[in-house]
């Protein structure tokens, strides 16, 4: 990322004008033809480099057109060959090369054997700073213009169990004296009703308990939305925008890559992260440690050694989902 | 294959042939057609922004309208059990009527579900051997194969018995029957498995019950034999064909019998949910006296609750029910009722509050309002259609015989009819 940005300050550098200055970002930038008819109207580009901004800005046109008719006839990510799976993902690295400039390094590491992830929330620590929501959004590349996010926060009043009784959309200084903070994402149910919801198989649970979505299979029917008893799932309703210098280039295939309009997605416990061994972002970014996450089948896990010494409980326990995320106190 | 190429151009020649008043109801069809194409092409573009939907109501009123048409279909089946059951000669005489709407409805179910697709480009991931039919877990699989398979029904059973009848020959019982007892079934089917959908979602409280099925099915009893009966007045009025009063007698008493029960089934389920209020009564408060201020499908419920009541109290009485100016009305009444109280009255309240008891509203957007009308725009055209080949063909106006000569004459009739006028 930083890299990338490094190249467009050098191609500034070499501008004659600031308006080809100006041309050259927008191409670099986004190479869309809404960018360089906007170099084209600026009208100072001299008119060599205005065609020339012209043709290249087509030819990249032309790409993204021939990437995104590839993507329509693009077959069900979890009945592809390894071969094909690369093939797959090496596109979707270009795509992001030719729409959004981006570098982005797509990955389709597997399940690691003898994983099975899992959650705990401390409501004795979180105090609704929200840290974990930005961290979450900004690692995710979740589109800035509706302002989705995964992670929910209710702020609840000492002596309700209920997250009805929840304020999710509080504005004020926090912590605030005689409440307490309850996080809420998706729980990667172990006996999930919206992979069972999906007509096309599109989302489905992983080997570690990650529940995932498969972008380009979704049909967007969101049935697995209204199937959700957690309110975990997020749809996007238009085409999602990341400014390019924000996109995390991170990413996997089944997680935090681009994603279009019409399609589900969802917390993935930032499977580009943990598959590698690295903590969910908003573990990380819990400035009171209320946040634990780790592998259930790790014995000396610290995920287990609170499941094994702390009172927990689970939302909706009753509807038998058996999510994988526990809440806790000190 | 020739034969039934030149009774199919014959059928549609007959369709787009009629008189003034004739054209003026396809012109406005056809406009409102074009109306919510316009409305597609914006939602395509911008994608489901362009409705009223969110992620806390995530079904708006194409789900609705595909649940409250499904239910439709189904009502046609209220024709078929009496005719080839029963072998009532007076619905034997009309019910291709009731499969033709049956057809219509359908038509307008699966594409309120495809407009509501957010990759609509995408949805032959959902067909079996191209795609991945996740069957039987998914409930949605399983409408596409009962909603698909009782179109092909209600298209094959009336198209084989027109056909013989349009080359004069009585159609053979063997071949069809089978057929009709199938479908009989799978009517209860569609309905069944449509109710299912929501029941399915078992942390839904508002739809999660039992009683959800059978209740789909009394609605759908009542709303299809009540819209049957207004399409007889009509066709009574706009042509030559008899439909006898005894028909329409037997059939308002269907009517009556089956609003009777969904009102017992909406009364049940108002009472589970009032007479103890739990945190699972919020969606019923939400419906009938709104929450936190929020109470955009309040004032509709109530009207609805209204008006299905007073209609199934004038279908009860006798000398009401024998006097079509009073019947005609009290059907269309029981039918709007039906419409709002199982449509936006069931799918939209399952929403608020949400899973996590979030109170977000949804009104309908003006892109959503087009499409929907411009698809119940092709379903009046798709029934109108059938329902002229059905009358030409069975008042004899049409025939393999001097079929066309006479259509022709009347094509010439007509316009010269419009010429002079």
């Amino acid at each position: 990322m930083k890299d990338d940005s490094k190249k467009k300050g050098a191609g500034c550098n070499s501008c004659n004008s600031s308006e080809n200055c100006f041309a050259d970002m927008a191409l670099k930038k986004k190479g869309s033809r809404r960018g360089a008819l906007a170099a084209l109207f600026g009208g100072a580009a001299t008119a060599a480099a205005s065609s020339a901004i012209a043709a290249a800005s087509t030819e990249d046109e032309k790409e993204l057109k021939r990437i995104k008719r590839d993507e329509i006839f693009q077959k069900y990510y979890r009945t592809m060959t390894e071969e094909e799976r690369a093939k797959t993902i090496a596109r979707f690295e270009r795509k992001s090369k030719v729409q959004y400039g981006v570098d982005a390094h797509i990955d389709g590491t597997h399940a690691r054997p003898n994983t099975l992830f899992g959650y705990a929330f401390n409501i004795s620590k979180c105090e609704g700073s929200r840290k974990c929501v930005d961290a979450c959004v900004t690692e995710n590349n979740q589109d800035r213009t509706s302002g989705m996010q995964y992670i929910k926060l209710f702020e609840m009043e000492d002596g309700i169990g209920s997250v009805h009784g929840g304020d999710t959309e509080y504005s004020h200084e926090v912590p605030v004296e005689g409440k307490y903070y309850l996080g809420t994402q998706c729980f990667h149910c172990e006996n999930p009703p919206c992979t069972k919801a999906c007509p096309t198989g599109a989302t489905w649970s992983e080997p570690d308990g990650i529940v995932v979505v498969d972008y380009n299979w979704c049909i967007g029917c969101r049935y697995c939305e209204a199937a959700c008893p957690y309110f975990a799932r997020r749809f996007n309703w238009k085409e999602p925008e990341v400014p390019s210098d924000e996109i995390n280039p991170y990413q996997h295939y089944l997680g935090n890559r681009m994603r279009s309009k019409g399609v589900m997605e969802k917390c993935t416990f930032c499977i580009q992260r943990t598959r590698q061994g690295k903590q969910p972002a908003c573990a990380e970014a819990c400035p009171t440690g209320a946040r634990v996450f780790g592998n259930l089948l790790d014995p000396d896990s610290e995920i287990r050694w609170i499941l094994e010494n702390k009172k927990v409980f689970r939302l909706k326990e009753d509807l038998g989902t058996e999510p994988k995320f526990w809440y806790f106190t000190d | 294959m020739k034969a039934f190429f030149k009774f199919f151009t014959n059928g549609l020649t007959t369709v787009f042939t009629g008189s003034v008043n004739y054209y003026l109801w396809l012109g406005l069809l056809f406009a409102l057609m074009i109306g919510g194409a316009y409305g597609y092409s914006i939602q395509f573009r911008e994608g489901l922004v362009a409705t009223g939907m969110h992620d806390h109501v995530s079904w708006g009123i194409y789900i609705s309208n595909f649940i409250f048409f499904v239910g439709v279909a189904a009502g046609g089946v209220m024709l078929v059990i009496p005719a080839y059951v029963m072998k009532d000669k007076d619905f034997t005489k009309v019910v291709l009527i009731g499969e033709g709407l049956a057809v219509a409805a359908l038509v307008m179910a699966l594409m309120f579900v495809l407009v509501d697709l957010g990759g609509v480009t995408r949805f032959w991931h959902m067909l079996p051997v191209i795609g991945y039919f996740h069957f039987p877990q998914s409930m949605l699989t399983w409408d596409v194969l009962v909603l698909n398979g009782y179109l092909v029904l209600n298209l094959a059973i009336p198209a084989y018995i027109l056909h013989c009848h349009y080359h004069g020959r009585e159609p053979n019982k063997k071949i069809y029957v089978p057929f009709v007892i199938l479908s009989v079934f799978w009517a209860f089917g569609i309905h069944l498995v449509t109710a299912f959908l929501l029941v399915s979602v078992a942390a839904n409280s508002f739809w999660s019950s039992g009683l959800l099925g059978p209740r789909f099915l009394a609605s759908a009893f009542a709303a299809g034999p009540a819209l049957i009966i207004i399409i007889f007045s009509i066709i009574r009025q706009t042509s030559s064909f008899k439909i006898s009063d005894e028909t329409i007698n037997k059939l308002s008493m269907i009517v009556m019998f089956a609003a009777y029960a969904n009102l017992i089934m909406l009364f049940s389920e108002i009472f589970k949910e009032f007479y103890w209020v739990s945190e699972h009564s919020a969606h019923a408060r939400y419906l009938f006296f709104g929450l936190e201020g929020h109470h955009a499908v309040t004032p509709y419920m109530w009207a609805a609750v209204i008006c299905n009541v007073v209609a199934t109290l004038m279908i009860s009485v006798q000398k009401l029910r024998e006097n079509i100016a009073v019947l005609v009305p009290a059907c269309l009444a029981l039918f709007l009722s039906i419409w709002v109280e199982k449509g936006l009255g069931l799918v939209i309240p399952g929403f608020i509050p949400s899973q996590l008891g979030e109170i977000v509203e949804y009104l309908p957007t003006s892109v959503e309002i087009l499409v929907t009308l411009g698809i119940i725009a092709f379903g009046l055209f798709t029934l109108t259609a059938l329902l002229k080949v059905f009358i030409r063909v069975e008042t004899g106006a049409i025939s393999s015989k001097g079929g066309t000569e006479g259509l022709a004459a009347e094509m010439d009739a007509a316009i010269k009819k419009r010429f002079t006028a």
